[in-house]
């Protein structure tokens, strides 16, 4: 039985199949509305995050199956005091898989630990988030074709943000793959990263907080959220977040086929001028984020794909 | 050369940093044992300039091993009939479980639920003995 609880429990040759998996799903969608009949996805939400949550529910019940769960800690007998390992043995008895979301990091690990089902890890904390990750890799290999010879711009609070830190160590396993940093010097890449991630496997990137230079290089550009907390005073913050923050004028210099992702939500570091533009897809990345799940939970539940014969031939 | 009088049988702890012994001590849990154990702090050294040393008398019943994940230089002199039968540097244990704690507040190991998890830490860089913690990746470097 396998979970996946980080980015990076799935091998290449996995990840190859799980996306192509969910281009199948995303090109013929019909074909896999009975697929998980009878089976049953328990969502356990220690924390509410909707959007997560109402993704995976949506996605088994595109397959055919049926969802049960809760949706905040104090709904569940968690409040009682009842231990991870605990209520995941219960839980095995009653669903085929879950999709665990807790606000402490490591949780989703001790509860596949102890459980009779594959367990999906929803986000810990501010730890993982690998369905988050992978959805981006389907973003980038959907709308680009390929996931290799990419010059993939990353921007925002790239010290804290736990979503970069998994979309690089995704990406460094594909071949050819740039990096560009931009961001306030305050905000670059923590040095574990830069050290563990990039130096050991030589992968080239450069560091900048100049937005508007940088742009013509890049084929994917992932927006993420500087935070007002992460400043020590409010003149800082002020001082910077315009400078990171995405509108048609600092487009203009932009490849025509450029993408630009954001996990989502967004608050103020994407103009909603953008939203039109055909290069902004961070709405179709939502959408890929269920084709992604549907993959998942079919893999997980080893489903055979009934089509993929079809689409080698 | 170092005087291993008295010790029949037992373990020589040496070349521990100054100052480390009583770390080591409670480390080891040695105040549970019930063999004799002795403290020799501020010993001299040719190599250290100070060291101290622990002497424990019998069989060993504690896993020597868990010294590396402070210090890979100690030296672990085993001793059978007055003499050293074996000489050795302790060896980076590949899991440490519940020797070192997670101190990551947000850490799983640091629910009120989850009191019952054993704190288990990877070694994920033997180069420079660094250990992880298998839940959270919080990072532990052991220091003497
Ligand atoms: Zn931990």
């Amino acid at each position: 039985m396998k979970h996946l609880i980080t980015p990076l429990d799935l091998s290449v040759h996995e990840l190859d199949d799980l996306l192509a998996l969910a281009g199948r799903i995303y090109r013929n969608k019909e074909r896999y509305k009975k697929v998980c009949e009878g089976r049953k996805l328990a969502s356990l939400f220690y924390e509410p995050s909707t959007r997560t949550r109402l993704s995976f529910e949506a996605a088994m019940m595109n397959l055919g199956g049926n969802v049960l769960g809760f949706s905040s800690a104090d709904s569940s007998s968690v409040a009682k005091g009842e231990s991870i390992a605990d209520t995941i043995r219960v839980i095995s008895y009653y669903a085929d898989i879950c999709a665990m979301r807790h606000p402490k990091e490591g949780a989703p690990l001790v509860a596949s630990m102890y459980s009779g089902i594959p367990v999906i890890n929803a986000g810990d904390g501010g730890h993982n988030h690998p369905t988050q990750t992978l959805t981006d890799l389907l973003t980038i290999k959907e709308l680009k074709g390929d996931l290799n010879n990419l010059t993939i711009g990353v921007c925002g609070d790239l010290k804290f943000g736990r979503t970069v830190h998994s979309l690089i160590n995704a990406m460094v396993r594909y071949k050819n793959i740039k990096f560009v940093m931009i961001s306030p010097p305050e905000l670059k890449i923590p040095d574990y990263l830069r050290r563990e991630t990039l130096d050991a496997g030589n992968i080239p990137y450069t560091e900048t907080s100049d937005f508007e230079s940088v742009m013509p290089d890049l084929d994917i550009l992932y927006m993420t959220r500087v935070q007002r907390e992460r400043f020590f005073n409010e003149e800082d913050y002020i001082r910077l977040k315009d400078s990171f923050i995405l509108d048609n004028n600092k487009l203009k210099n932009a490849r025509k086929d450029m993408l630009i992702l954001h996990p989502l939500p967004r608050v103020n570091e994407i103009s909603t001028e953008v939203d039109s533009d055909p290069r902004a897809v961070y709405f179709k990345q939502a959408q890929y984020g269920v084709y992604l799940r549907m993959a998942l939970i079919m893999k997980l539940l080893e489903i055979p794909d009934p089509y993929q014969k079809e689409e080698l031939c | 050369m170092l005087n291993i009088g008295g010790l029949h049988e037992g373990v020589v702890i040496d070349h521990i940093k100054a100052g480390g012994a009583m770390q080591i001590y409670h480390y080891l849990n040695l105040e549970k044992i019930d063999s004799s154990v002795a403290i020799i702090k501020n010993a001299k050294s040719n190599k250290m300039g100070k060291k101290d040393i622990i002497k424990i008398e019998g069989p060993i019943t504690v896993d020597l091993d868990l010294l590396a994940v402070l210090d890979d230089d100690i030296t672990l002199n085993y001793i059978e009939n007055d003499v050293i039968v074996k000489k050795r540097h302790p060896n980076l244990p590949e899991t440490v479980t519940n020797i070192i704690k997670c101190k990551n507040p947000r850490c799983v190991t640091s629910s009120s639920s989850e009191r019952g998890l054993a704190h288990t830490f990877k070694l994920t860089d033997r180069k420079h003995r660094i250990y992880r913690c298998i839940y959270c990746e919080q990072k532990f470097k052991g220091q003497l």
